[in-house]
């Protein structure tokens, strides 16, 4: 157990802050306010412009880390490398495509001094948007109906089952709500053509869209749940700005799915409330959203909470937070040196 | 005809919802029927410190009333 005065070291991933921002800065933020101690934090990154990297009052050091694709033991490796450059107690990996391998790499990392708080493998694969049906059937949540196809003629049955509008998703990312069989058609050529089958059609769900930030503790507590609805989105959707919400039944929702699935770790359930008031979960991300700082805005920092879980301190349950807080997201152009970018391009480090 | 417990107000004449994070803003004479209402005055009550405060007719004061009250249900502002 880490003592509160001691230096902490913790590494995390996701220094993207970019138009779609992958979340890193806001958990740094999110550590360094609220864990009462000092913190060295080390910034994992796979491309040369994150611009985390150069940001150094955000992250102190960054190394750069192999893709998922160069497989486990590259990343084990690396991983070795910067723990005996920098004495890492603790990982927060927060890129949906990396969780895998530092799951499986999770009792590893614990024998080596580093701690990590993350779902399981079945709780990661249950909730992946392949499964979600299944899941929410398991679970008694509500889930708009779906089908798992691998050719466009299985595209007429869904018709059949749903009606139109339809919802044809890639099976990593990409959406597209059409309201014709030409429509839908195109939408599986060019989705399929991109990130391959199978392609999921669902049916549409119209309504609010809510996105809940959740902590659970592994054994089915939930310690955190901030709920939050979008007030400006990007072209690509991302919440460029959004506002915290009070509503018992989205927190009893979230409690409800940490329930069910014993969830470890944070994670952010996109909900659809419908003018009859039902919750739909329409995806669930197994890891912190980019607007997780809000949730320590609203009184509950659920970064800091993680961290305190995953190092085996005391995490009381959060019971109240602040409805009506809002973020404003901000682009800044940070300037650096081109020796910078130069070190982390050629040495993968700086 | 009540205001949903949660709903905040300013005296500016901000209405916040907190379960949907809508926002709406109402102008002076609103903002003081919200106050009135948020310190459990009754509609009677109301209308009557209406009446004596401004010159308005009490045939105009039921339309407008009915009509904001439509606005304030529309906006899911009352408790059902």
């Amino acid at each position: 157990m880490n003592t509160p005065d001691k230096l902490l070291t913790i590494a995390v991933t996701g220094l993207n802050a970019i138009d779609s921002p992958g979340p890193g800065i806001a958990v740094i933020r999110g550590l360094r306010e609220g864990l009462n101690r000092p913190v060295r934090i080390i910034g994992l990154s796979y491309e040369t412009l994150e611009p985390g990297i150069y940001i150094h009052e955000v992250v102190d050091k960054t190394y750069q880390i192999p893709y998922p694709a160069a497989g486990t033991t590259a990343l084990l490796n690396r991983l070795q490398y910067i723990h005996g450059q920098e004495n890492l107690q603790l990982i927060i990996p927060n890129f949906d495509a990396e969780l895998p391998q530092f799951i499986r790499l999770a009792p590893t990392l614990k024998a080596m001094g580093i701690a990590s708080f993350l779902p399981t493998a079945a709780q990661f694969a249950a909730r992946d948007k392949i499964n979600l049906f299944q899941f929410g059937q398991q679970h008694q949540l509500l889930v708009p109906r779906d089908k798992i196809i691998n050719s466009v003629a299985e595209l007429q049955s869904c018709e059949e089952s749903f009606g139109y509008p339809l919802v044809v998703k890639g099976k990593f990312y990409d959406a597209v709500v059409t309201y014709t069989l030409e429509q839908a058609q195109k939408a599986f050529y060019k989705i399929s053509a991109k990130w391959g089958l199978p392609i999921i059609v669902q049916e549409f769900i119209t309504g609010t869209e809510i996105n809940i930030a959740v902590l659970g503790d592994g054994n089915g507590k939930m310690i955190s749940a901030i709920p939050m609805r979008k007030l400006y989105i990007t072209d690509k959707g991302k919440a460029w700005s959004g506002i915290t919400l009070q509503d018992d039944t989205l927190i009893q929702l979230a409690r409800d799915f940490i329930a069910a699935t014993q969830w470890k770790g944070g994670c952010e359930l996109e909900i659809m409330r419908t003018e009859k008031n039902e919750l739909y979960i329409m995806e669930i991300n197994p890891r912190f959203p980019a607007w997780i700082y809000l949730t320590a805005a609203a009184g509950q920092n659920q970064p800091a909470a993680l961290a305190r879980m995953a190092l085996g301190e005391e995490q009381p349950v959060y019971d109240d937070y602040e409805a009506g807080k809002i973020f404003v997201r901000y682009a800044w152009d940070h300037i650096t040196d081109i020796n910078e970018f130069h070190q982390i391009s050629g040495k993968g480090e700086l | 005809m009540y205001l949903r417990k949660n709903i905040a107000t300013s005296e500016a004449g901000f209405i916040f919802n907190p379960a949907t994070g809508d926002s709406f803003s109402a102008n002076p004479i609103a903002a003081e029927i919200l106050h009135l209402l948020k310190q459990g005055n009754t509609v009677a009550q109301i209308k009557e410190s209406l009446l004596a405060t401004y010159e308005v007719e009490p045939l105009r004061l039921d339309r407008d009333w009915d009509d904001f009250f439509n606005q304030l249900k529309e906006a899911n502002l009352l408790e059902s």
